[in-house]
């Protein structure tokens, strides 16, 4: 495995360095070194357990890691360095980080008491401080692209699954952000609802949005994604351009998965 | 076919039970109403007497400040209850075991009776006599508050707690400040679980209201007790002050019956909770 070069030269917009992490006495990241360019859409596999969608978490320091480091386009998270010791940021400062990392959970979490265009703006008018109509307008923009329109007034519980995760993707959009996490946004839907959420997420790469995927599509990450990432037990087992490792793994354990998955 | 009459099961128990009870409340009510020793016209006499009126204004005023500061105080307790840090939520902790566990009745008599203690109070150069700032109304005002407050702590930590922390992470990852997702994303879905029991506490706080009559607070009942000291007519005034009570906590009812309808029950039915709670906050901002 090669080390990720850290040269904060303005090319890498996710650069991971030995990240480690415990819940406990149980060590689920054990040195985790990746980097992810700008641009790049990065699917991460592995068995449930591996601590893939933990690594995704450190990465807006929803989770604490026990050790290493993680830099967001140059910018280290979490933490001030100061003196050789990291001292960890003020919710203040952690939400000013968080505002360019956009997030996509597994159970959608669209806040129940707003209706889709209040999810969607609320963000930008309080956060970004953008004007009402401004922040409704791009709102209405998101909602055609997650192909939503004319469910402005809905609330979440009136949506399907998979109309709801594509309404927290707009959510997410609306910021702005710089890189886009996604925590296995398909995995609580049904069957028949996964496809329609694929297809925004295709749509978003081949913008050029700088994505990070833990995912089981391995379809979807086949298709999509410039490179795979296969993670077991805490560890990077393997990783290349996506065909590569999912047609032709080379690691035993990363073999052993696939099979499985198919 | 032939229409053939049904006759349902007849249960004689409950038949027999529906009679006694019948003669037992006819029987209480010929005594009472037979009994020479209660002066029935002076139940209208003093239903509207002004002393009275005022009282039920004094036990409106008690309950509503004393609503109001207990939900204020209880939000803060509740957000201390569950703050990481251990000398804080333990400082809520032992306020909340503090005042649940003492009678609240002890506690209007300590309010009332703290200038025993603290004679003056001193801000810089200016001294104040406890006496003069402790009156009645202010020591019962406080002891209601302070002890609601603990009840209000515990309904609203249950509120907060019944939040799905993954709308907390949401509001985290999209950038929101700590205090911007409490105020913005996690109180106001608390709110359909904590307007509930509000109204039960807001209900029950009507009647509280009495025992500050013990530091003679000139609620409702030590008005009615003022007026029966003078003319021994205790049975009439007693029954004059609970009529009122019975219309006040009547009313409240039908209102938290109103309120609950609109909050609806089931989680789909969140939005509108939260609507018919802004409603309600703007209303209680008016008022206030």
């Amino acid at each position: 495995m090669t080390q990720p070069a850290l040269t904060g030269n303005g090319v890498a917009m996710v650069e991971a360095l030995d990240v480690r992490k415990s819940f406990g006495a149980h060590e689920v990241l054990k040195g985790i070194n990746l980097t992810i360019g700008k641009g790049e859409v990065v699917c991460l596999l592995g068995p449930s357990g591996s601590g893939k969608s933990t690594f995704l978490r450190c990465i807006n320091h929803l989770e604490r890691m026990t050790g290493g480091r993680i830099l967001v386009d140059g910018q280290l998270i979490g933490y001030n360095e100061r003196h050789g010791l990291l001292y960890e940021m003020s919710g203040k400062e952690l939400a000013r980080q968080r505002q360019d990392i956009g997030m996509v959970f597994q159970r959608f979490n669209l806040f129940a008491h707003h209706d889709v265009l209040n999810n969607i703006s609320q963000a930008p008018m309080l956060i970004r401080g953008q004007s009402r109509e401004r922040a409704l307008a791009r709102a209405r923009e998101l909602l055609k692209l997650v192909d939503l329109e004319g469910r402005e007034n809905s609330y979440p519980y009136q949506l399907s699954g998979g109309q709801q995760q594509r309404v927290a993707i707009a959510r997410a959009l609306a910021m702005n952000p710089k890189l886009m996490l996604f925590d296995e946004p398909t995995s609580a839907l049904d069957p028949e609802l996964v496809g329609e959420v694929l297809a925004v997420m295709r749509k978003l790469a081949a913008d050029g949005m700088t994505m990070l995927v833990v995912t089981h599509e391995l379809a979807f990450a086949r298709e999509v994604a410039d490179r795979v990432i296969f993670m077991d037990q805490g560890v990077v087992v393997e990783e290349g351009p996506a065909r590569q490792v999912i047609d032709a793994p080379q690691h035993e354990r990363t073999k052993t998965f696939l099979r499985r998955m198919h | 076919m032939s229409e053939q009459r049904i006759i349902p099961a007849r249960n004689w128990g409950q038949w027999v039970i529906a009679i006694i009870l019948i003669v037992i409340v006819g029987l209480l009510l010929a005594m009472v109403i037979m009994s020479r020793h209660i002066t029935w016209s002076a139940i209208p006499q003093y239903l509207f007497d002004g002393t009275i009126l005022e009282g039920i204004k004094l036990t409106i005023l008690f309950t509503v400040l004393s609503m109001l500061i207990s939900i204020f105080a209880g939000a803060i307790l509740a957000t201390m209850r569950l703050s990481p840090n251990p000398i804080v939520s333990g400082f809520a902790s032992l306020y909340i075991w503090f005042f649940r566990g003492t009678p609240l009745l002890v506690q209007i008599i300590f309010w009332f009776n703290i200038q025993l203690f603290i004679p003056s109070i001193e801000i810089g150069s200016i001294r104040f006599d406890t006496n003069s700032i402790i009156t009645a109304f202010v020591a019962a005002l406080l002891a209601l508050s302070l002890n609601e407050a603990a009840y209000m702590a515990e309904i609203m930590r249950g509120g907060l707690m019944a939040v799905d922390s993954g709308q907390q992470e949401a509001a985290k990852a999209l950038g929101y400040r700590p205090t911007q997702a409490m105020l913005r994303i996690i109180f106001p879905q608390a709110l359909r679980v904590i307007i509930p029991p509000i109204g039960n506490q807001t209900i029950s706080m009507l009647k509280t209201t009495s025992l500050v009559s013990v530091v003679a607070a000139q609620d409702l009942l030590t008005r009615a007790q003022n007026i029966y000291a003078k003319n021994f007519l205790i049975i009439e005034l007693l029954i004059v002050a609970s009529i009122w009570y019975l219309v006040m906590t009547t009313v409240a009812s039908s209102l938290q019956y109103v309120i609950e309808r609109r909050l609806g029950r089931s989680t789909s039915d969140a939005p509108m909770a939260w609507r018919a709670a802004l409603r309600l906050l703007r209303a209680e901002r008016s008022n206030g």
